[in-house]
């Protein structure tokens, strides 16, 4: 039932204890800036955008333009290439000679690069399989590798230092490079310091604390693949020996993509520090590393960079078009803006 | 559920208790049955059993099992394809921090239970009584209480120091009901009164029901010296109350503690869930099923890359032994399972949680939804549902102390064709009555009410020159009426009366100089111009529905007898004596004036009788009234003829007042197409009147359809009519939407679809018309034409038709519901829509304490769903579409590297970027724009509530929306992942270094992912606080700042294991090279959608975007009230009567005036009214009135 009775008085007033507090934040009343999608600044600014990509692309592409490469393949799969003979399976040491003439100055300093397709370091389980402590220098690890590193963990019962499948598939080829002066080779210099990275070189990676570094290596096996252990790796110099060898750590340093290329040495002494010049070169190879099993192919390249780095056009070229494809989108935009204008009144 | 100790009570062998025997002062005894002592524990844990048990709850969470799932997953070797540390870190602190939560909660509920526990109470121990702490109160106690005190237990009441062995008690803490109840001790308890002696040896044993919930049942006896006396819920008193107004009492302990009917009621109520959350659950059920399939494409790309090229590349990574391509494939479904687990956005559901809290938050603090006068500030009392405030498409709303404050005012009258109450300028035009103008002073009335106001001066002034009309006017309003007076302290009269208006009445005539004083069942003694006079009370002709009108006829000292009658006009009109037909046509002409203007009316009429008819009358009257046959028509009768040929003194006009804006408010929300219907109690006159005055029916409307048929057949005549006038081309058969709806779009449910109606139509319909409709058959019909109209009015309606008409609208239509009320009778409503808000600070805490928000007024409904509902809206569904996005590019970007890494599950990014993504970089951002984000401000959403309209078609957050962030991270994650490829290919460094390594490759995608995000909400803000440009710039800043210091050297030294992304952000974005690729990326995936969005606001702009515009144009509107619709002058006849049976008898009888015998017998019949038994405490004042009556 309803049933309600009704007092004729009120409620005091005055007391205001719950009443909330009056602050722009609690009211929700914070100064704010509104900004809107307005023609005024959508349309000169898709144009401004779109012209300063042409720009840039234009820049990219013309500095691109003026990058020299030059990429040679050596894998050997076609009978007439060199190294065919060294595709054989039977092949041990095996090197074949690539010959090539550059028409101009090949400016330098000139960057010498072997590179590899198909090739999957970015496999997880190839990444995965190192052994951080070890390669810090920890000794205590070259005891008991990590078990991440199976399969190349031990062998023949003896840990495996450097351990792990990136360490033991190590790119093991080597080159020289020759410029044939009046049917002389003449040995282009390599410098093969610096190739990798300053934080790798001197943090990451590090040799223990003994000497000799032999001594480290006690009771260890190489990787299985290798053909001399981590501590030989550079015997003439101790600042690139062990792990902080610099090849090693350009191939421990291990690629985003399956068809990548690798820094393997750079050209910068003495008659060469201006660039290759115009001429005949030979490049000798000591085929070691196989790679037609999974259809690799394997592939030098000489380049020079410049302030964007190696060449890619595809930057430059993807300005070019984004840039215009802001400038026809600004009009059309402008035009549809024209034709319809947003409805001023509701 | 049931809570854990009841498993733990049955392991350790107590059995469910069916029935409950105990013994007073046998403590012993009692003891055997292992009752529970009165001893509460509200907190959930101790020191020891916090961390195991609050894990345990914790993880009962979906969201948290499946971290810990996936944290599993992650520690198996063979498929950890990210480190432990991703899933732990997000999962510890979320776990922390509720942790804390949970711990801070349970300490104070620690405190509250110490504090309760140790109260102290009077017990009765070896013949004395001795204070005791209330946790060491057992079952069979004896306990006294005093005035003032909390009942520590549920008692059976004993004896108490009132009369009738009555006490009175507040039950505020219970019910929320802050008027005050009788309980009544049992008469063979009662007389033990203050006898301590004879408490120590008596003996009562209780046979009664088991603990149970039910606040207003009790069910048991009391065997005392071999007498069994029955127990009602009368006798006992529950733990929660307050004793009041009574000295002391005694009380046998019945339930102790957790068996108390209040610790028994305080489960967790009904959860609620709204719209999104449904769909949330879909789609992150959808996404599941979506993460599982593109794992098994994955894993079956594995098995092929494995027999293709990974055979192939054993060179360089062997197969291990006893792994075949199968199985290796199964290893890397899981896998993906683990580096995809972002897809699925189980931290959604702990950001929504915030997020609603937040935006709960804002209600709480709104002082534009506090009400001063109460100091009262609107609640969210759940904080689960504020995205739906802003798409509610039905308003239920009761009337009565929802829309109209309950407070009658009596405004005009018309005293012998002469009329009050208006006032005119000096043209003799009437002049609209403001606040501010000058009132009229009572001060020469030491009695008035200082709270009367009437601004008509003429009035007084006929008063006090002694216009014997007016006299008489105001003397009937005296002395017609069932008020009764409480005055506690001399010259302070408070009156209690059934019905405001009557109350309104009687304020009135006390004003005026004829103050009701006081009442005995034989007489009333009014103060007359200063002069206490004492009319003999001869009769009551009490009012009845059919009747409409009330009769009293009294006895002036001088002997006169006169009959006074108020009633509805046109019975009254039909009962005048033919003299009084020039007049009354003056009357009438005025009562249409104050009908037009929505106040409800009453016609004033006397009679002088003589002595000797009277006796003759009261003779045949008393036979009546003890006959067995037919009393009732015989009574009527009696009336009938008593009640005629009477003489027109004149016409009230007593304003139901509405609340303050209400008009304004309902013309907003109609506006903004929400539905208003408004189910009340009153009958179809009144409901009608306020409907107008409330701007629920306006006059503009095409038409208002009445629907009061009584038979079914009738009903569905009269609402097909009505459909058919409102849309003749209408389908015969209403058109059912088939929806999908639940898991996995299974489940299959109908919506009716709604008719397209021109103009706008009222539709009133009153109870018993909607207990027809309401019925299986008829319930579509009824509600397809209802929804076609934009306002119905429901009248005479049940609490439980208040329930169903919701549950109806909620079954056929899909759309969101929400209750406003403020009394008990509209619990059921409220509890059954989607969102119940409660009016509180008026009567009674029921309706608020079962309501998920509590507004002051009915006017903060506007502010609540137009602003807030509609921001919370609008901030959810950016946040749900964003979170979506985020993810979604952050997890696809995997699926295209998947093809160029050998399917090896190999994730993308470092691995602490993965741990932090959601936690740290992208968090606070969108935290701030579901906070703060505003589309317009709150001005602008009144004036143009049609900003309202999208969130009722769920237009911000859909299925097409959730398919476009689809499509949209997967653009963006293709240009995330092909960008980068093709730029980085074989590129390298300035220096010739290496740069396309796998880390410079992560962290230039990773870097581009948190531009791109942050661009994205970027574009999606559109309320730019500091806080804002706070947290999207601080979120940049921690970014690379985080980046750099986990590929920092220093780092790097103490953990060389776990951040080996070392040096990587040093070499990699300190190349221009980098920053290009960045820059095109980001660009390219921003571009199309900025240009996207201005091509749909020019071709297609929608409310807001129109808006947006206006407000960055214009000022600030000032908020225009549409002028009040002219009202249309019709004879809406209403008439101030409450609308349940008049209390005439109660008012004459003698047990409620507190004596315990009458005087002389009563002259009228006295049936037993219902109201005696059930409510008493209504009356508890009188009993302060002195004993001799004639003395006052």
């Amino acid at each position: 039932m309803n049933m309600r009775f009704y007092r004729t008085t009120m409620k005091e007033e005055g007391n205001s204890a719950n009443r909330p507090s009056n602050t722009a934040f609690t009211q929700q009343r914070l100064p704010a800036w509104q900004p809107m999608l307005s023609a005024g600044v959508v349309i000169p600014g898709f144009l401004l955008i779109g012209l300063a990509f042409i720009g840039i692309g234009v820049g990219l592409l013309i500095t691109s333009r003026s990058i020299q490469v030059l990429e040679l393949d050596y894998t050997g799969t076609e009978t007439s290439s060199p190294c065919y003979q060294c595709t054989m399976s039977n092949q041990s040491n095996c090197v074949c000679k690539l010959s090539f003439s550059i028409g101009t100055l090949f400016k330098g300093p000139v960057f010498f690069y072997y590179g590899l397709t198909n090739y999957f370091q970015n496999q997880r389980k190839y990444g995965v399989s190192k052994d951080f402590n070890q390669l810090i220098g920890d000794v205590s690890y070259f005891k008991s590798p990590s078990s991440d590193c199976q399969p190349y963990q031990r062998v023949n019962g003896k840990p495996i230092v450097p351990c792990g499948a990136i360490a033991n598939s190590m790119f093991n080829d080597t080159f020289k490079l020759y410029q044939i002066i009046n049917g002389k080779e003449e040995l282009v210099p390599f410098d093969g310091k610096g190739i990798a990275w300053w934080t790798d070189y001197n943090i990451k990676y590090r040799n223990p604390d003994y000497t000799p570094l032999k001594n480290a290596f006690n009771d260890t096996e190489k990787p299985v693949f290798w053909t001399k252990p981590a501590y030989e790796l550079d015997t003439s110099d101790a600042s690139n020996n062990g792990f902080i060898n610099q090849d090693f750590l350009v191939w421990m340093r291990r690629a985003a993509l399956p068809n990548f290329r690798k820094l393997y040495r750079r050209i910068t002494e003495g008659n060469y520090k201006d660039g290759l010049p115009a001429g005949n070169y030979s490049l000798e190879i000591s085929y070691n590393y196989p790679v037609i099993s999974f259809e690799g192919t394997k592939k030098v390249t000489f380049s020079n960079v410049s302030w964007m780095g190696g060449q890619n056009e595809f930057l430059g070229i993807a300005y070019l078009v984004i840039g215009s494809m802001c400038v026809v989108m600004s009009v059309v935009m402008l035009i549809v803006y024209a034709k319809f204008r947003f409805p001023e009144e509701d | 559920m049931k809570p854990l100790t009841y498993y733990w009570n049955r392991l350790r062998g107590n059995k469910e208790e069916k029935e409950r025997l105990l013994r007073a002062n046998d403590r012993s005894f009692n003891l055997s049955f292992h009752y529970a002592k009165n001893e509460i524990k509200t907190s959930k844990y101790n020191i020891i059993t916090f961390l195991p048990l609050n894990l345990y709850v914790q993880f009962t969470r979906l969201a948290n099992v499946y971290f810990l799932l996936l944290l599993i997953l992650q520690l198996i070797p063979e498929i950890s394809s990210l480190p432990w540390f991703t899933t732990a870190v997000p999962l510890v602190i979320v776990l922390s921090i509720t942790g804390v939560k949970d711990a801070n909660d349970d300490i104070k509920r620690h405190k509250s239970d110490r504090q309760v526990n140790n109260r102290t109470v009077e017990v009765l121990v070896n013949g004395k009584l001795k204070e005791e702490r209330w946790k060491n109160v057992q079952v069979g106690d004896i306990l006294k209480l005093q005035n003032n005190h909390f009942v520590p237990a549920d008692l059976l009441l004993l004896s108490s120091s009132e009369p009738l062995n009555l006490v009175y008690v507040e039950t505020a803490d219970l019910d929320g009901e802050t008027n005050l109840k009788v309980k009544q001790a049992l008469t063979v308890t009662g007389e033990l009164g203050n006898d301590i002696e004879a408490y120590s040896t008596f003996t009562g044993e209780v046979r009664c029901e088991h603990p149970n919930n039910r606040l207003d049942k009790f069910k048991g006896t009391l065997t005392v010296k071999g007498q069994t006396h029955g127990l009602d819920n009368d006798k006992v008193l529950l733990r929660g109350c307050t004793l009041r107004n009574t000295e002391w009492c005694f009380g046998l302990v019945i339930f102790g503690g957790p068996d108390t009917k209040l610790m028994q009621n305080s489960g967790q109520s009904k959860f609620k869930r709204t719209r999104i959350d449904h769909m949330m659950n879909i789609l992150v059920l959808c996404i599941c099923g979506f993460l599982v399939t593109i794992c098994v494409i994955l894993s079956i790309g594995n098995s092929i890359w494995e027999t293709n090229e990974g055979s192939a590349f054993t060179v360089f990574l062997p197969h291990l032994p006893d792994i075949s391509v199968e199985l290796s494939s199964f290893f890397i479904f899981w896998s993906y399972i683990i580096v995809l687990n972002t897809v699925v956005p189980i931290s959604l559901y702990v950001s929504v949680e915030i997020i609603r809290l937040g935006n709960s938050f804002f209600i709480d603090w709104d002082r534009k939804m506090y009400y001063p006068k109460k100091d009262t500030p609107a609640q969210a009392r759940t904080t689960t549902l504020n995205e739906e405030l802003g798409q509610i498409k039905y308003i239920f709303s009761d009337k009565t102390g929802t829309l109209t404050q309950n407070i009658m005012t009596f405004n005009k009258c018309s005293i012998n064709g002469k009329p009050y109450g208006e006032l005119y300028d000096f043209s003799g035009h009437k002049v609209k009555i403001l606040k501010k103008m000058e009132r009229v002073d009572f001060s020469w009335n030491k009695l008035a009410d200082p709270k009367f106001i009437f601004h008509d001066h003429s009035l007084v002034e006929t008063v006090r020159e002694g216009n014997s009309e007016a006299h008489a006017f105001f003397r009937l309003l005296a002395l017609c009426h069932t008020v009764m007076p409480e005055e506690k302290k001399e010259g302070e009269l408070n009156y209690q009366a059934q019905s405001p208006d009557e109350s309104a009445l009687v304020t009135a005539a006390r004003n005026f100089g004829f103050v009701f004083h006081c009442r005995t069942p034989e007489t009333i003694t009014v103060m007359e111009m200063g002069r206490n006079v004492v009319y003999e009370l001869v009769a009551v002709l009490d009012f009845s529905n059919v009747r409409k009108r009330m009769s009293v006829i009294v006895r002036s000292p001088e002997g006169k007898i006169t009959l006074f009658c108020k009633g509805a006009d046109i019975v009254i009109c039909e009962r005048l004596h033919p003299s009084s037909d020039k007049l009354m046509e003056a009357t009438m002409k005025h009562l249409n004036e104050y009908a037009g203007d929505g106040l409800r009316t009453l016609v004033l009429a006397y009679k002088d009788l003589d002595e000797s008819y009277l006796e003759g009358w009261r003779k045949r009257h008393h036979e009546a009234s003890i006959a067995m046959e037919e009393r009732e028509e015989r009574l009527d009768d009696l009336y009938e003829e008593i009640e005629k040929d009477m003489t027109l003194l004149g016409a009230t006009a007593v304003e139901d007042k509405l609340q303050d804006g209400v008009p304004h408010t309902i013309e907003q929300l109609a506006e903004a197409d929400i539905k208003i219907w408004v189910l009340t109690g009153d009958k179809q006159e009144t409901a009608e009147n306020i409907g107008y005055a409330c701007n629920i029916l306006r006059e503009d409307m095409n038409e208002v359809f009445v629907v009061t048929g009584n038979t079914a057949e009738a009903v569905q005549k009269e609402l097909k009519e009505a459909r058919q006038k409102m849309c003749p081309q209408a389908a015969a058969m209403p058109s059912m939407k088939k929806s999908h709806g639940g898991l996995f779009w299974l489940t299959k449910t109908k919506y009716l679809q709604d008719d397209k109606v021109d103009g706008e139509y009222g539709l009133i319909i009153n109870g018993s018309s909607l207990a027809f409709a309401l019925e299986e058959d008829l319930e579509l019909e009824l509600l397809r034409t209802a929804c076609m109209c934009q306002t119905v009015i429901c009248c005479r309606v049940t609490p439980l038709q208040k329930a169903q008409v919701v549950k109806a609208v909620k079954k056929y239509k899909q759309a969101v519901t929400l209750s406003i009320g403020d009394g008990a009778n509209d619990v059921s409503m409220i509890k059954t829509a989607h969102i119940g808000v409660g009016i509180s600070g008026q009567e009674g805490m029921q309706a608020v304490l079962s309501s998920d928000f509590s507004l002051a007024q009915f006017r903060y409904l506007q502010r609540l769903l137009l602003v807030h509902g509609r921001w919370s809206y609008l901030r959810m569904c950016k946040f749900l579409r964003y979170f979506f996005l985020k993810n979604f590019t952050f997890t696809f970007v995997h699926f295209w590297y998947a093809f160029f890494c050998g399917f090896s599950a190999q994730p993308v990014y470092d691995d602490w970027f993965s741990t932090c993504y959601n936690l740290v970089y992208t968090a606070l951002p969108v935290l701030a724009l579901s906070l703060f984000d505003q589309d317009v401000n709150s001005h602008w959403s009144f004036y143009y509530p049609k900003l309202y309209t999208p969130g009722q078609w769920n237009m911000y957050f859909n299925r097409t929306s959730f398919l476009l962030c689809i499509m949209q991270s997967c653009y963006n994650s293709i240009i995330l992942f092909f960008i980068p490829y093709a730029a980085l290919h074989d590129t390298v460094r300035q220096d010739g270094r290496e740069i396309a390594d796998y880390q410079s490759f992560a962290i230039l995608l990773q870097t581009c992912l948190i531009i791109v995000v942050n661009a994205q909400i970027f574009l999606d803000t559109w309320y730019w606080t500091g806080i804002n440009h706070f947290f999207l710039w601080g979120s940049m800043a921690a970014y690379f700042a985080l980046t750099f210091t986990m590929n920092s050297n220093g780092l790097f030294f103490i953990f060389p294991t776990m951040f080996q992304f070392l040096g990587t952000g040093r070499n990699s974005l300190n190349q221009p090279n980098t920053w290009l690729i960045i820059f095109l990326t980001c660009l390219l995936c921003i571009l199309p959608i900025v240009a996207l969005r201005f091509i749909f606001i020019q071709t297609s702009p929608t409310i807001n975007d129109k808006v947006r515009y206006k407000m960055r144009r214009d000022e600030i509107p000032a908020i225009s009230l549409r002028p009040p619709a002219t009202r249309r002058v019709s004879t809406r006849s209403s008439y101030a009567f409450s609308h349940s049976q008049g209390y005439g008898d109660l008012v004459i009888s003698q047990k409620f005036l507190g004596k315990k015998t009458p005087r002389r017998p009563l002259l009228f019949g006295q049936k037993d009214h219902p109201l005696a038994e059930n409510q008493p405490q209504l009356f508890r004042s009188i009993t302060e009135e002195p004993e001799e009556p004639q003395s006052c």
